[in-house]
């Protein structure tokens, strides 16, 4: 277990040094630079050339990536030179919005899924089974920002009952910020809901056919007995993966969402970063993204012998 | 097996709740403070609060004149008023600006307005300013100050434009002691002061105490950004904002026709420019040109791409300028000529590029516009590129381009749009000479002489102006004192009040 863990570190590591030189040479091909676009429609191109030496973007290419590589690993993305402020402390706040949105959907999704895919799938024969089914095939054709803009028209312009955008810190007044998270995580969790639904519908029928549960039917439980003491925590692992992989994909996914509820998320910070040509901010929000999907899989990758013992002895 | 459905009864549990919760916290409080606060939606959002080293719209448009003020300020008729100055004389040989600074004057941070701070500020400006707007104080030659409320500037030649560009950012007055960080402290005379600021979200303005003129209604002001149109319609309408400053999606506006909101439609700095590449390529012809602004029905473009909203103007004037002229029927819609011209200059079918920045109105109008040169046998590739970065780098910095279409909102800009270096390519030869003559002449010298060069450069036929980019305000209808014209790089918030 321990040699598992240890191999998967040393994995991690590489991926992030790998990333980290790609990150750095895509910026580099990027059209456009951050003193261009910090001058506008009135630049002179002698006052592009002196501001580009001000912001140190004519040094070697090397010189550049060590002096980034070398800040980040004490903590230090470095100083923005389009905001003129530190990039830390923006990343640390915006990774915090995002992260309690994309969380909440998650935890709400899979609390939607979970039991309507499991009871789809029970009662996949009737019309219950075909209503949720059906429902969640076109939960899946919608995407979120429409999801969104639907909530937004019912809820908050028709309605009233929350407001159609902003960000009120926890601190700053609780009510006012689960007010605020409530739709932008409802919009988010539906489609992710909808996605689920169907991968647990179908690994709970998959289960269903397996001898095991024949076996258990054949002791005298019920379909329903036999999947809850036997099948579920099979089920499980198929599911696990999907919502790991709607965890890492919602982090950037959401920006999106971001945008049409005014969320001060690391998307919106990543969208306006790469709109001002800021590339170091652009950089440090990447590889905080890498470093959070790779925990993401770490913590996959360590759930599944927890859930299912012969992957245990097997690693 | 207890473990899964414990699991599912804490998740479900947790989810109600959280909505129950929610519901019961209830969405904002309309009506709350409504006397002593405004909220007013943005598109474009300042990166800092630095405008001396970064340029573009969004600074100066929160800062001047509600933060910063300059030594005078252009009125919504486009005349030029005392601010810190309470008066000027001009010396014989029109070189010399003598400023008479207003008494008792403070800065937000508690100092003094002196002649030094105006000394110190226009210095500044040509030594350590990154905009490239500095260039309009690159004319001044000399700054002396006799005493504390006196300001002599002395120019290297008699200069028209000079007072005017006084009345823009360049005109900033900071303190002496009020420079050291400019991206995040912005301190200044004006009205209100800077109270927060998260980039991003919004500005909060607090109207401070001590301010030289009448104190503002609205005591808290905050400006809120939304990259989304929509978005912000849709928090007028929920009450959460109070004013759309400049909407950004016309079709839009309908919905407010009622009578709980106001529209308000006025003009602004704003020319949509379909520019072409007067150097080299297919526009390099003059007959090329030609048979593009005969072949473009403007009023079909400004219908379909901005609702009807905005102006025709023909040249690269607004009506507010003082040297403006109606030169709309310089260049008819008429396909029939432009068709013979595409004859005439044999580019019938040959395709060429048009740049189009990924910007809402640039977008819309390049596909009418497309549809209409079509028409007349000239076949435009449309190129979207990112703006800024992207339409800066290829366009705008390397010329790669024959046709593109911008908002050129620097208030007069047509000498700068104009010149040779810049990415229109324009020939300036003839007008350049007119220029100098203009700028160092009298006033009616000035005025007729930006009236010649205007018509030339539209009988150039260097570049269709497609129309005059509308200040489309929507607000709530007990919002008073919205400026309809946008004449300065200002929105000004002191005269808003609720009636």
């Amino acid at each position: 277990m321990l040699a598992y863990i240890l191999g998967r570190f040393v994995q991690f590591l590489l991926s992030l040094f790998v990333a980290s030189v790609i990150v750095f040479a895509l910026m580099s091909v990027l059209p456009g630079n951050a003193a261009q676009v910090a001058l506008g429609t009135n630049a002179t191109p002698e006052a592009v050339a002196a501001l580009e030496a001000r912001y140190g973007l004519d040094e070697p290419p090397i010189v550049r990536y060590l002096d980034w590589v070398g800040g980040m690993v004490q903590g230090d993305f470095g100083t923005s030179y389009v905001t003129g402020t530190q990039i830390t402390p923006v990343i640390v706040d915006s990774v915090q919005v995002t992260a309690i949105i994309v969380v909440t959907a998650i935890v709400l999704a899979v609390a939607i899924a979970v039991p309507l895919g499991t009871f789809a799938a029970l009662e996949q024969r009737n019309w219950v089974g075909a209503t949720i089914s059906a429902l969640s095939q076109i939960g899946i054709a919608i995407p979120n920002f429409l999801a969104a803009i639907l909530l937004v028209m019912v809820f908050s312009l028709t309605l009233g009952w929350f407001p159609s955008q902003g960000w009120t810190a926890p601190i700053e007044g609780f009510g006012d910020f689960l007010a605020g998270l409530v739709l932008p995580v409802v919009a988010l969790a539906l489609v992710q809901a909808a996605i689920l639904t169907r991968y647990v519908r179908s690994a709970v029928l998959d289960v269903m056919r397996e001898d095991f549960i024949r076996t258990a039917r054949a002791k005298g439980l019920t379909r329903t007995r036999a999947l809850f003491a036997h099948g579920l925590r099979n089920a499980a692992i198929p599911v696990i993966t999907v919502a790991g992989v709607q965890l890492a994909t919602l982090l950037v996914g959401a920006v999106v969402i971001e945008q049409i509820f005014v969320l001060p998320g690391i998307g919106s910070e990543l969208v306006r970063a790469v709109a001002n040509r800021d590339l170091l901010t652009v950089q440090g929000i990447v590889m905080v993204l890498i470093v959070l999907v790779l925990i993401i899989n770490f913590i996959v990758d360590l759930l599944y012998p927890v859930v299912d013992p012969r992957l245990r002895n097997a690693a | 097996m207890k473990t899964p459905r414990a699991t599912l009864l804490v998740a479900a549990a947790a989810a109600v709740t959280l909505f129950l919760s929610a519901c019961s916290a209830g969405a904002s409080d309309p009506g709350e403070g409504q006397n002593d606060s405004m909220a007013i939606a943005f598109t474009a959002e300042p990166v800092n609060l630095d405008f001396t080293s970064t340029s573009g719209v969004a600074i100066p448009e929160a800062l001047m004149e509600n933060v910063y003020e300059s030594l005078v300020r252009v009125d919504e008729q486009g005349k030029i008023q005392p601010a810190l100055a309470q008066e000027w004389d001009v010396s014989d040989d029109r070189r010399t600006y003598t400023f008479t600074l207003r008494d008792g004057v403070t800065f937000s941070n508690g100092a003094e307005l002196t002649s030094e701070d105006v000394k110190y500020s226009y210095e500044r400006v040509q030594n350590e300013w990154q905009n490239p707007l500095k260039s309009k104080m690159d004319i001044v030659e000399e700054i002396t100050t006799p005493d504390d409320s006196t300001v002599e500037i002395t120019l290297a030649k008699p200069s028209n434009m000079w007072l005017f560009n006084l009345t823009t950012l360049v005109g900033a007055v900071f303190d002496t002691a009020g420079t050291d960080d400019l991206a995040n402290q912005a301190i200044g005379t004006g009205p209100y002061a800077v109270d927060s600021f998260t980039r991003g979200q919004s500005i909060d303005f607090v109207a401070r105490d001590g301010y030289w003129g009448e104190q503002p209604a609205v005591a808290n002001v905050e400006f809120k950004y939304f990259k989304d149109a929509v978005s912000a319609a849709n928090a007028l309408k929920s009450g959460e904002i109070d004013v759309v400053s400049n909407l950004q999606a016309p079709e839009l506006a309908s919905e407010f026709q009622n009578d709980d909101y106001q529209i308000v439609s006025g003009t602004t700095n704003g020319e949509v420019v379909l520019s072409m590449n007067n150097a080299e390529g297919i526009f390099a012809d003059r007959t090329a040109r030609e048979a593009v602004m005969y072949a473009i029905d403007r009023q079909a473009v400004l219908d379909t791409a901005w609702a009807g909203y905005g102006e025709l103007i023909g040249s690269m004037v607004p009506p507010t300028d003082p040297y403006y002229e109606d030169l709309t029927q310089v260049w008819p819609y008429d396909p029939e000529k432009a068709k013979s011209l595409v004859d005439e200059a044999g580019i019938s079918g040959e395709e060429f590029a048009f740049t189009v920045p990924n910007l809402p109105y640039a977008k819309a109008i390049s596909e009418i516009v497309s549809s209409q040169l079509e028409a007349v046998g000239l076949k435009a590739r449309i190129e979207t590129q990112e703006f800024p970065a992207v339409w800066l780098d290829k366009t705008f910095t390397k010329h790669e381009y024959d046709m593109s279409v911008i908002n050129h909102a620097e208030p007069r800009d047509l000498l700068t749009v104009f010149s040779s270096d810049y990415y229109t390519g324009y020939d300036d030869t003839k007008i350049k000479e007119l220029a100098e003559k203009a700028d160092t002449g009298t006033e009616e010298e000035y005025i007729s002489g930006m009236k010649d060069i205007a018509r030339t450069i539209t009988e150039d036929a260097a570049a269709d102006f497609l129309f005059l980019f509308p200040n489309l305000v929507v607000a709530k209808a007990d919002v008073s004192g919205i400026p309809a014209n946008r004449v300065s790089d200002a929105f000004r918030i002191a005269d808003l009040s609720w009636a």
